[in-house]
């Protein structure tokens, strides 16, 4: 079956059979193989995209039920010498190690920093209501979800810190 | 032009240091960073679709069928209903086939014959189709009966046992130490099997060019993989390219070759199409080598004076019948502490379970841990300050074979990592509370030899620039970029004018990675085809070689400056061939550190939260601070894995994995990890080659899991002696002391 | 997986209708649903998409909330009004999964998820839910994240929800819609049934039924806690969990609805437990003869009987933050 959708800003369509989850039509169909087959079943969030501004795995999301959704792939936040400022921090805080876990880990890091300007509190949350401030221990469980067995993980919340930290101070300007 | 060395005496010259591009030990970025954190960088799973872009609709999908029995004869194995499937093309069965993979270093095939199984999970035939899901599919609906004739062992601790000769030790009498002590202890701990759980899932492509095979596959050691698949298919090594640019992870999963390379050939020749083959995560627990479980006994003999003077180590592990791998649990038991009376006793149970191989520092992970869990004991009853037990037992030289250490800095690790942890402030258990956790303190000493491996490197300067080029790969080590340090402080470069290209058995042969061998050896190499050069520059410069100056592309002998780029007009190649030697022969070497850590104990629920955690590492010359901190953080993270989650669990029943999938294996998530400390003492090891280095990338978790464990004793006084210490394990022990 | 046919519902009339050709299953967030496609636990030979329908708003109702079936858990979990007023929900749901996984997890399929149980996840193992009669392979095996409570000789599994846990002591009501548009109500505590002789029955939905909604009452000025116990920091399913939801009057325990995950098939509530707090002054005393009660019928598998002293102490420690004590 057909399916139309935009990935990474250009406009797809994608035939497919059904079964064919969005992670197999990015690496395989389309040729994306920045986003990581880890698990295959959503334990390990190497497969992280985020599908119209919110991050999900991409192993558990069938293609044909994405018609008319927004795809950003690891492919779409930046290439070599226009990196996006997450790239740009895990590489100078050498947030990862073999990278397989790296794109996830950076599509994820991506969107949890845009939910906790929407204030979205986390299980550690001392409040559920309030403003969502990004200290080591809220980025360590808001990105629990990606797996890193190099483990890299102090290296990768100092790289989101420093985002984050930008991103907050351009919020309150 | 190759620069040959047999490394038979140590070097002492510690020429990096002479070097002036000053680019060696800084913490410079990866140099393949850009394309890893963009999704650029090829993963063995992914050439498919970019090397073969064009012929991407050719690519065929294989899936192993799984055997469903530990141990029998397939009678019969009916496809039928799998070849009905929509495109599905074949139904592999061949005699080429393996079992498992094969172990690190092995250059041969691991056992052949699929109708023969010997442990749940073992592939037993190949589905090939057009489509990944319709191999998948199919893989389900093959119907395998089985013939049995003898009953499966499926518990390591019941299983027939073997004493490899080899692999058991004694000296003194320590029967009599143990009488005779002041203090004593005998305790037995357990570890779990575990497993590498890289995030990149095995996986392969083959396809053929006449007689020629290529394999883009995930694996640590190109070379000596090429050489087990030529064996396992029956062709010259000569006639087998393998691939492996970049890595997922290995850990050791990934050493020798694996079912899904050889399938993948296989079905590749067969069909006369490229076929991939990747192993889903659950196949990845049933065939990927586990980390044998172990079953420990540590007894140690203290006298008055707080001294060792026996040491009895026993461990019982386990593995398939014929594996000549067993996990070499005492091997930093033999010298890290002195004592006169010692004894070894290494038992290997056959069992039919998950082949057992190498998992990140295999011996020391588990051995190191539990010896130091046992030495905390050993402090509380003797009323010694865990550290000052540790460091009233450094020995002077090994304490089996007297031969000198090629450096030991146990003692200022020791100290240091006191000093900076604070370990002073550390109190009796129960003393520190926040609310409902409780805090302690605990510290373990990290220990792990340390080795070399013949290695090729060549090296080519032209007047842009230098290229590096080795059939070494980079698993998430940092090769890449240390190697291309290496070069550029040689040859005067900046970094970014050195191309580092690895992992392809087109190149000289590298050592491969594994068992902490490549930055020294692979290093070595790449220093040697630099002298070379630097050789043939200072010719032209009409100077010796150790009078010329390399710096940002400028030659200098005493007064006179020229630009590499026009002195360099033909390019300059040397290939640099570095081999172990004497210099090793008679002499111990290991790497050397210390672990603290602070946990918080709920003394509820008895869960356990890591606090804070600091390993201070000696590993000679660091190449690249921040690529060697980076390593140590997962090894330690590996440490607080073992210590608190880990466990590869199989039925008893029915010999299968029931832990399987991430969801069920526990390895660290991001929460369980605090902001971890990691410092580097600095150090010159004339016996780590041309460089003075060794290895850093499994000291980290040689010893970090005790330090856990420790620090939960010192919180709330519950001793666990059976990793990993779940909520339940700890739980029990807080009901046993009436909290 | 099994290959399908993919069809959209536009209505929720024709999705209900649809539902009852066989080998039908609806599809909302996909996170479990496509986890036991892939290893052939689910075989559908349909599947109906049931996201498009208009089922994913929150609203007030009756001083409570009606929250449609494919509202997200993480949408749920940031809703103002639940972050205010029903705080054990929130809790309970950013204590489950990733934050990518509540992105796309729905409120009717976060119910509706199947056990964990590593032997109903391996097809090779004989299991009474996916095959009925076939025997549990359980039993007798790794039984370190099984049942305590409620189990039977044919199944051991627990329903691994965090989400439904909370809504159990919030008195949830969940809304369905049957074939022909007929509505009914179901107490979330009769929602989900116990093993017995057939474990692969596990809801009261009949064929073709949509659960449409969750409804939660008014809150009546309560104390909300929600504790989780579970094998690493995060992204991990619970050994044992607790939502409490308390009101005090004066020193005494007015109401008190408890409710527990990871130990039985069913988020586990026990009406003589609340009585007998019902109407007490709190202490460590009464919380005691609570636990006595909770788990007088409690029976482990061995490697799972930790769960019996655990959830004894979680639920006091609970109940005294809940009562007002400190923990």
């Amino acid at each position: 079956m057909k399916t139309t959708l935009t990935i990474n800003g250009e406009p797809r369509e994608i035939e497919a059979e059904a079964r064919v989850t969005l992670l197999d039509a990015l690496r395989h169909e389309i040729g994306l193989t920045g986003t990581k087959k880890g698990c295959d079943h959503g334990q390990c969030g190497a497969c992280t995209v985020i599908v119209d501004g919110r991050r999900i795995n991409s192993c558990l999301t069938l293609l044909c039920t994405q018609e008319g959704a927004e795809v950003v792939t690891v492919e779409g936040l930046g290439e070599p010498g226009r990196l996006s400022a997450l790239q740009e921090a895990f590489l100078a805080q050498d947030g990862f190690q073999c990278g397989y876990c790296t794109p996830g880990q950076i599509c994820s890091a991506t969107a949890m920093i845009e939910e906790a300007a929407k204030g979205w509190p986390s299980w550690v949350s001392e409040s559920l209501e309030g403003e969502a401030v990004l200290s080591r221990e809220e980025i360590s469980e808001r990105m629990s979800g990606n797996l890193c067995r190099c483990a890299c993980y102090p290296n990768i919340v100092d790289a989101i810190a420093k985002v984050a930290e930008a991103r907050m101070a351009e919020a309150a300007e | 032009m190759t620069a040959h060395l047999v490394f038979d005496e140590p070097d002492k010259r510690n020429r990096l240091d002479a070097m002036a591009q000053e680019v060696v030990g800084r913490p410079i970025d990866r140099s393949e960073g850009a394309l890893k954190v963009s999704g650029r960088a090829v993963y063995a799973a992914e050439q498919a679709t970019s090397l073969w872009s064009e012929k991407r609709a050719e690519c065929l999908y294989g899936v192993f069928v799984r055997a469903t029995v530990p141990l029998g004869r397939v009678a019969s194995l009916a496809s039928g209903e799998a070849r009905a499937v929509p495109g599905v093309l074949e139904v592999l069965q061949d005699p080429r086939l393996v079992r498992h993979p094969a172990q690190g270093m092995a250059r041969k095939s691991p056992p052949q014959d699929l109708s023969e199984v010997t442990y749940f999970g073992q592939p037993l035939a190949l589905v090939v189709a057009e489509s990944f899901e319709a191999a998948r599919e199919a893989a389900r609906l093959v119907r395998v009966e089985y013939e049995t004739s003898a009953e499966a062992e499926l518990d390591p601790a019941q299983a027939p046992s073997e004493l490899p000769e080899k692999k058991q030790s004694a000296q003194g009498d320590l029967e009599a130490a143990l009488r005779e002590a002041a203090v004593s202890l005998d305790a037995s701990y357990s570890t779990p099997s575990m497993a590498a759980a890289a995030m990149e899932p095995h996986a392969a492509l083959a396809w053929w060019e006449g007689d020629r095979v290529t394999l883009c596959g995930a694996y640590q050691m190109v070379s000596q993989n090429a050489e087990e698949l030529a064996d396992a298919l029956g062709i010259a090594p000569g006639k087998v390219r393998v691939l492996s640019p970049f890595i997922g992870g290995g850990f050791g999963s990934k050493l020798g070759i694996a079912p899904e390379a050889v399938a993948a050939a296989v079905a590749a020749r067969t069909l006369g199409r490229p076929v991939m083959v990747t192993l889903a995560r659950q196949q990845e627990f049933e065939i990927a080598h586990r980390r044998s479980e172990t079953g420990q006994r540590v007894r140690l003999a203290l006298d008055a004076d707080g001294r060792l003077t026996g040491i009895g180590h026993e461990a019982r592990v386990s593995n398939l019948a014929g594996e000549s791998f067993s996990e070499p649990v005492q091997q930093a038991t033999h010298f890290t502490y002195r004592g006169e009376n010692r004894q070894i006793r290494h038992e290997v149970a056959r069992v039919n379970l998950t082949c057992a191989g190498s998992v990140r520092a295999p011996g020391e992970a588990v051995g190191v841990t539990i010896f130091e869990m046992a030495l905390d004991e050993l402090a509380e009853k003797a009323g010694l300050d865990p550290l000052e037990l540790r460091l009233r037992n450094i020995p002077e030289e090994d304490p089996e074979t007297d031969k000198p250490f090629t450096s030991h800095m146990l003692a200022e690790a020791l100290r240091d990592g006191a000093d900076r942890f604070g370990w002073s402030d550390r109190r009796a258990p129960g003393e520190r509370r926040q609310g409902e956790w409780l805090l302690g303190m605990g510290m373990a000493s990290a220990v792990r030899v340390n080795m070399l491996h013949k290695a090729r490197v060549r090296v080519t300067l032209t007047g842009e620039g230098a290229r590096v080029e080795s059939s070494m790969t980079d698993i998430g080590t940092g090769t890449y970029t240390i190697l291309t340090q290496i070069v550029a402080e040689m040859l005067g470069l900046a970094p970014d004018r050195v191309r580092t290209i690895l992992g392809d058995t087109d190149l000289p042969e590298g050592s491969g990675s594994g068992g902490s061998i490549g930055a020294a050896s692979n290093g070595s190499a790449a220093f040697l085809a630099c002298e070379e050069i630097r050789r043939q520059i200072a010719a032209q410069m009409g100077c010796p070689e150790e009078e010329l100056t390399l710096k940002d592309g400028r030659a200098t002998c005493g007064n006179r400056t020229r630009d590499l780029a026009e002195l360099v007009t033909e390019p300059l190649s040397a290939e640099g061939h570095f081999e172990p030697g004497k210099a090793l022969k008679g002499v111990r070497s290991s790497t050397w550190g210390a672990h603290f850590a602070e946990v918080a104990v709920n003394e509820i629920t008895g869960e356990v939260r890591v606090r804070r955690m600091l390993g201070v590492f000696a590993a000679g010359r660091i190449l690249n601070e921040k690529t060697a901190r980076s390593q140590c953080l997962g090894g330690m993270t590996f440490g607080i894995g073992m210590a608190l989650m880990e466990e590869m669990v199989h039925d008893r029943r029915f010999g299968q994995v029931v832990s399987r999938d991430l969801a069920n294996y526990h390895i660290p998530a991001h929460a369980d990890v605090p902001a971890l400390e990691v410092h580097f003492l600095e150090e010159r090891d004339s016996y780590g080659g041309t460089l003075q280095a060794k290895g850093i990338g499994e000291l980290g978790i040689c010893g970090s899991g005790a330090a856990v464990i420790n620090a939960i004793h010192n919180a709330c006084g519950v001793r666990v002696r059976d990793l990993p210490a779940t909520p339940d394990k700890v739980l029990e022990g807080l009901c046993a002391l009436g909290r | 997986m099994k290959d399908f046919a993919y069809l959209r519902a536009s209505s929720c009339d024709e999705a209900t209708t649809e539902a009852l050709e066989p080998a039908t299953r609806f599809l909302g967030g996909g996170t479990n649903l496509l986890d036991l496609m892939k290893l052939g636990i689910e075989t559908p030979a349909r599947l109906l998409d049931v996201n498009r329908l208009d089922l994913g708003v929150i609203e007030e109702l009756d001083g409570g909330l009606r929250i449609g079936a494919t509202v997200r858990n993480s949408d749920l979990a940031a809703d103002p009004r639940v972050r205010r007023s029903y705080p054990v929900l929130s809790r309970a749901l950013l204590a489950g999964a990733s934050g990518q996984l509540r992105n796309m997890a729905t409120t009717a399929g976060n119910l509706l998820q199947r056990t964990r149980c590593p032997y109903f996840y391996d097809t090779d193992m004989a299991c009474n839910k996916r095959t009925p009669g076939a025997g549990c392979s359980a039993i007798g095996g790794f039984t370190r994240y099984h049942a305590i409570l409620g189990a039977s000789d044919a199944c051991i599994a627990t329903h691994p929800s965090d989400m439904a846990v909370a809504m159990a002591a919030l008195e949830a009501v969940v809304e369905i819609e049957a074939p022909g548009g007929a509505r009914r109500h179901v107490h979330l505590a009769d929602f989900h049934r116990l093993p017995g002789d057939t474990p692969h029955i596990e809801t009261c939905l009949e064929p073709g039924d949509l659960i449409t909604a969750v409804i939660l009452p008014a809150p009546a000025g309560e104390r909300q806690i929600y504790r989780k116990i579970r094998d690493r920091a995060s992204y991990a399913f619970a050994l044992v969990s607790v939502a409490a939801v308390v009101r005090m009057e004066e020193g005494r325990i007015a109401t008190a609805r408890l409710a527990f995950g990871g130990l039985a098939h069913k988020p586990w509530r026990d009406a003589e437990v609340e009585a007998c707090l019902e109407g007490e002054p709190p202490s460590d005393d009464l919380f005691d003869r609570a636990a006595d009660r909770l788990l007088q019928r409690a029976w482990g598998q061995g490697e799972n009987d930790f769960k019996i002293p655990l959830t004894r102490r979680i639920l006091t420690a609970a109940l005294r933050e809940a009562t007002g004590g400190m923990a």
